[in-house]
């Protein structure tokens, strides 16, 4: 029946990790360092708002842009936590997850032939819901001696006259890295020269361990040129929930609002009412996950350098991103052997792109009893290579 | 005041004091030095107070009954409830020891073998005392949550994807 999917569909690639996935679940008693979500499960004052309003009978529809109090409250949040401030009214629509507002962001932006700037390796998603638009992708690596931060000349080198979207992602998935405000500003001077759009990704800006996180849109003239995306996911462990949000220009969440009008309609109400409540009494729940991934983060690094290996230290998301490459092995080597032989689960650099060569992606989003467990297994499968 | 960072190191401590001071540097950034000195200090200040286990004495099949008493209590001139706390908290068998608002004055967590010595020791022991004027003794039938950890039901397994973007 292939003959009848449309070219886009049937050029899709299947994600980097699929390969891994099958692979690993089909082993018994593997520890996995492969999971991109968190392992608490949601704090209970928002599981027990969501089922409170199921029981008041709260099941239908909402406004397609999200439940208004839900809006307010995070316009409010925002403005509190990020010194960003957008209008409930028509700048903020709340989404199923931050993919979705990824996949509307460049629906809304990008027509076929016109060029999108990725940066490399970077979260999955991107690089497929530019190719669903029709879009160009230019990647840009980001490099290891930069604590994989985006430098203005790789953007430069990347860039052609076609593009008109900036993909950013900090702090980061794969690598953990963040970027200061300092680190920001050629970027967003870069922006406007071009006269750019940037979609800016910060599912993650809660779980920033050293300093405060610089929203994009808090850079000088960014606040119109940025599409703001984060969402609940991974600060409130919602994953399954399905629950995220994009804010910026009235004009542009007007055109993404009518895409999700005519596919989505609306983010789950459950969801919604649980999210309104994680922004009114979530904070100190969120904190204490918090210092435990920055424990984590911590134990982590420290045991990649014991093991002879280079690790940058990641300053955001709950990944480490350690550098294996004096083991000789290719990323995929590394990830397929210590799975085989150590039964540990791991991400290759390779699955977010190239520039990911030489790396496995770690997480550290499990107990400090089972990464100390899996952090001797690898230990002891890299000493056999070193 | 606290410092965030000391905060953090109590917190971590708190919730397993077995970890050695090499392995909290590791975890918090701060010099093992730095973490001894800490600990010595909070022990000799009695900020730190104990070390110490909690028991599931269910899983080891033994007889034992918790108790909160409640009592209604004289105050005495110049000293109100002091006193006769103090004497209450001589009792190896008293736990621990509160002052409440409400209807009555103090609750005492009181711990034996079975109901009956937990009776006896209230009417030998806390009856008598001219100071009390009323107790009110219940029984713990079920330990679901305790000091922060679930002893009773079952433990929640949610299931993660192995591996995912």
């Amino acid at each position: 029946m292939k003959q009848y999917l449309s070219p886009i569909a049937a050029n899709l690639k299947p994600s980097g990790i699929r390969k891994f996935f099958d692979l690993a679940s089909s082993m018994e008693n593997v520890i996995s360092l492969g999971v991109g979500e968190p392992d608490f499960s949601t704090p209970w004052v928002m599981r027990e708002a969501a089922i409170f309003s199921l029981e008041q009978g709260q099941t239908m529809y909402t406004s397609n842009a999200g439940l208004i109090e839900l809006r307010r409250e995070l316009s409010n949040y925002l403005a509190k936590h990020q010194g960003l401030n957008y209008n409930p009214e028509n700048e903020i629509l709340i989404t199923v997850g931050a993919s979705e507002a990824v996949d509307l962001a460049m629906r809304a932006l990008l027509a076929p032939g016109d060029g999108v700037l990725i940066p490399d390796p970077s979260y999955v998603a991107y690089a497929g819901c530019a190719t669903l638009a029709g879009a160009e992708i230019h990647y840009i690596p980001l490099r290891a001696e930069n604590d994989f931060r985006l430098q203005v000349d790789d953007l430069r080198l990347a860039y052609t006259p076609n593009c008109k979207v900036l993909v950013l992602s900090y702090p980061n998935n794969p690598t953990g890295a963040i970027m200061t405000r300092e680190d920001l500003l050629p970027i967003a001077r870069f922006v406007s020269e071009h006269d750019l759009i940037v979609i800016s990704d910060e599912i993650y800006a809660d779980l920033t361990y050293e300093g405060a996180h610089t929203p994009f849109a808090t850079l000088p003239y960014m606040r119109n040129r940025t599409l703001h995306i984060s969402g609940f996911s991974k600060a409130y462990a919602m994953t399954g929930w399905r629950i995220g949000y994009v804010t910026g220009h009235p004009d542009l969440i007007q055109a993404m609002t009518r895409i999700h009008q005519y596919t989505i309609m609306c983010a789950p109400i459950m969801a919604q009412f649980a999210a309104l409540e994680g922004l009114k009494n979530g904070e100190s729940a969120k904190k204490s996950m918090i210092l435990e991934y920055d424990r984590r983060r911590r134990l982590m690094v420290h045991s990649f350098r014991e093991m002879g290996l280079t690790c940058f230290e990641p300053l955001g998301a709950f990944y480490v991103f350690p550098n294996i490459s004096a083991t000789g092995l290719s990323s995929d080597e590394f990830a397929e052997q210590l799975l085989k032989e150590e039964r540990v689960a791991v991400v290759p650099g390779i699955a977010f792109g190239p520039a990911g060569e030489g790396h496995i992606r770690c997480s550290y989003a499990y107990s400090t009893e089972q990464l100390k467990e899996a952090l001797e297994r690898i230990a002891r499968f890299v000493k056999k290579r070193l | 005041m606290l410092s965030e960072e000391d905060r953090r190191l109590l917190h971590i401590l708190e919730q397993d004091c077995r970890l050695t001071p090499e392995e909290l540097a590791i975890q918090t950034g701060l010099t093992p030095d730095y973490i001894n000195k800490k600990i010595k200090q909070w022990e000799k200040d009695k900020v730190i107070v104990k070390y110490s286990l909690l028991i599931n004495h269910e899983k080891l099949e033994e007889e034992r009954v918790t108790a909160l008493i409640d009592l209604k209590v004289l105050p005495q001139r110049g000293e109100g409830y002091d006193r006769i706390a103090q004497r209450f908290q001589k009792f190896p068998e008293i736990k621990s020891v509160f002052l409440m608002s409400g209807d009555y004055d103090l609750c005492l967590v009181v711990e034996g073998k079975n109901m009956y010595e937990i009776a006896q020791f209230v009417s030998d022991k806390l009856s008598p005392l001219d100071v009390i004027e009323a107790t009110s003794t219940r029984f713990v039938l079920r330990r679901y949550k305790q000091d922060g950890i679930v002893f009773y039901g079952e433990e929640e397994r949610p299931k993660r994807l192995v591996i995912s973007p």
